[in-house]
């Protein structure tokens, strides 16, 4: 297990290296000038030539890389344009409600998700399998932040039971675990819980038809096992792959959160992308999605160790 | 679905004969859902491509008196925007930047990945090596995140917007057609066209490419689900179509503020990006069950 671990690890490190580079290129893709948001627009020759190379603009691209690279594994990822504060600390302020509503939506989606998964592959073919097929394919066709919108108009505007956007009453930042600040999080968390509810419940669906049409299933019947004790054996073979999707739905949520959050204005990561991209504050927008990547590629990995675990086999592949 | 595989089943012997694909489509055919699902895109594609000939208000034309009339006015029957514009009309000739961009980066990311897929599962190798890493490299990203990165550097408008959405779909194909490939290499008619001394293009265009391309294609209308909802919240956002362009997911973005006064206009919109999806979804996976001949 420890040495599985630890050539994983070794794994992670190109991708990682190569996410830092998509990240750091993407600045460079932007057209027109990088500085274009700190320069004044009277700004003299000088002046442009002076901010260029203080920000080392005018280096070759492979050195800015480096540079980048090396302050980066040292915490810093530069100030935000915007605020003049520190891109890391602002990514992580927010980062912290994004993860706050991917974890409530998970609660939501992969507890529905698992449920109707196994209740329709049980039961194939049957009214109840219809029904929770249906569930499903409605859950990963809906464009979720039109879906924000729906439940604001039912729940916010017409029946006026929960707060239509922010994180906790009169805008304030300080979040608390009371009823007051839950109710901000109801909606934007059942929003984005839909997708993955959908993929989970498909995915366990077909896991369980698969497992069940296998020998060995017909083999514990022929024994005398209750259908109980069948199931228990579906849950535990249906369980690394069902896992891995779930961590990968995780990894989704944390990182796609961006039209959730503009629906509801939940200040997480996403919030802070969308203005960072409409501020055109470019070491914002590098940072977040450097740190939201990150955050998805030590998921996967932490995944693909948790699977090993409860599943020997995939050590020996 | 047990309806559709008795007949399939009975269907079995005369059907050897008809080909596979003649058979696929006539198990399409029989699947309600599929057909269903098709006839609603077939109204939408219509209606969007014969917008102009179809006597609608100007999709353009705003009025500051006829702001906001709710679903059922005279004259509007599905209401009017927040500039006044009529909501029909625009839903209607919304429907063709949605579908383009919607659809577009699909079918760029089928050419282009198929393509890489079959060359990298073909030839194998370092090359198979340095594409398929390369394509790894885009999967450590979420795609919404990676769309809305690329989306965001390059700036808002419908080209970069397909751009974007285009990298994020080319290696989600890569990977299939790669796997396809690789598992039809190694079948003896590719290595008896070998034997005959074809060429590797001519192995790929002619011996594999009609044997990969069912799987791929499959595939990738289910992509069409993701990418419609994508490039309608891109939009949404900002980043996709301008003003006063009608385009279902910046239609949405300007009726957000609308939705104290006429909620229910301002979430049309919204249901025509979910009808084109879910029917390209359910229509993607009976597809799928149609050519699992083997079921």
């Amino acid at each position: 297990m420890l040495a599985y671990t630890s050539r994983r690890i070794v794994y992670v490190i190109p991708i990682v290296l190569s996410v830092a580079l998509v990240c750091f290129l993407l600045v460079h893709i932007t057209p027109g000038d990088p500085l274009v948001a700190v320069l004044p627009a009277d700004a003299s020759q000088e002046l442009a030539a002076q901010l260029r190379s203080a920000y080392g603009f005018d280096r070759p691209l492979p050195v800015q890389f480096g540079l980048w690279l090396w302050r980066a594994i040292h915490g810093d990822l530069g100030n935000s344009i915007a605020t003049g504060r520190p891109v890391l600390s602002e990514v992580m302020r927010a980062v912290g409600n994004t993860v706050m509503l991917a974890i409530a939506a998970a609660m939501i989606g992969f507890t529905l998700g698992l449920l109707f998964g196994l209740i329709a592959g049980y039961f194939r073919d049957t009214w109840v399998d219809k029904v929770a097929t249906s569930i499903a394919i409605a859950g990963v066709s809906l464009p979720h932040y039109w879906l924000g919108m729906v439940l604001v108009i039912i729940f916010s505007v017409q029946l006026n039971w929960l707060p239509a956007v922010g994180a906790g009453p009169g805008g304030s930042g300080a979040w608390a675990w009371d009823w007051e600040h839950l109710r901000y999080l109801v909606l934007p968390a059942i929003t984005t819980s839909v997708i993955p509810m959908g993929i989970v419940t498909r995915t366990v669906r077909a896991l369980t038809g698969d497992i069940l049409s296998q020998d060995f299933v017909e083999a514990l019947r022929a024994k005398g096992l209750r259908e109980t004790g069948v199931f228990r054996h579906v849950i535990k073979n249906a369980a690394p792959t069902a896992l891995a999707v779930m961590g990968l739905q995780l990894g989704y949520m944390l990182g796609g959160s961006i039209l959730i959050e503009t629906v509801f204005s939940w200040p997480g990561s996403g919030l802070l992308l969308n203005s960072a991209i409409f501020q055109r504050d470019l070491p914002l927008l590098q940072g977040t999605i450097l740190v939201l990547a990150l955050f998805f590629v030590l998921l996967n990995l932490l995944v693909d160790i948790a699977q090993a675990a409860i599943d020997p086999r995939i050590k020996r592949s | 679905m047990s309806a559709m595989s008795d007949t399939a089943l009975q269907a079995a012997p005369a059907s050897k004969a008809r080909g596979y694909w003649a058979t696929v489509g006539r198990r399409i055919r029989r699947d309600k859902v599929s057909m269903a699902c098709a006839i609603i895109l077939v109204l939408i594609f219509a209606s969007a491509l014969l917008a102009p000939w179809l006597h609608l208000a100007d999709p353009y034309q705003g009025s500051m008196i006829r702001r906001l009339r709710h679903i059922g006015t005279p004259g509007y029957p599905l209401g009017t925007d927040e500039l006044g514009r009529d909501m029909l009309a625009r839903l209607i000739y919304g429907g063709r930047l949605s579908l383009v961009i919607g659809i577009l980066p699909v079918i760029f990311a089928f050419v282009i990945g198929t393509s890489l897929g079959l060359v990298a599962g073909y030839v194998g190798g370092k090359l198979n090596t340095a594409i398929m890493r390369t394509v790894d490299v885009f999967y450590a990203f979420p795609s919404v995140l990676l769309a809305i990165a690329i989306s965001g550097a390059l700036g808002a408008g419908i080209t970069n917007s397909i751009v974007s959405l285009t990298i994020v779909f080319v290696p989600q194909i890569t990977r299939v057609a790669e796997s396809v490939t690789t598992g039809v290499r190694n079948m003896d008619f590719v290595e008896a066209a070998r034997a005959s001394g074809a060429g590797p293009f001519t192995i790929m265009r002619v011996h594999m490419l009609g044997n990969v391309l069912g799987p791929i294609f499959v595939y990738a209308t289910g992509l069409i689900s993701v990418s419609m909802i994508l490039a309608a919240g891109l939009s949404f956002l900002g980043l996709g179509t301008k003003p006063p362009e009608p385009e279902w997911g910046l239609m949405l973005n300007t009726l957000r503020t609308a939705i104290y006064v006429n909620p229910w206009v301002a979430a049309l919109p919204g249901a025509m990006i979910f009808a084109v999806s879910i029917c390209f979804n359910l229509l993607s996976d009976g597809m799928r069950s149609a050519m699992d001949i083997r079921n």
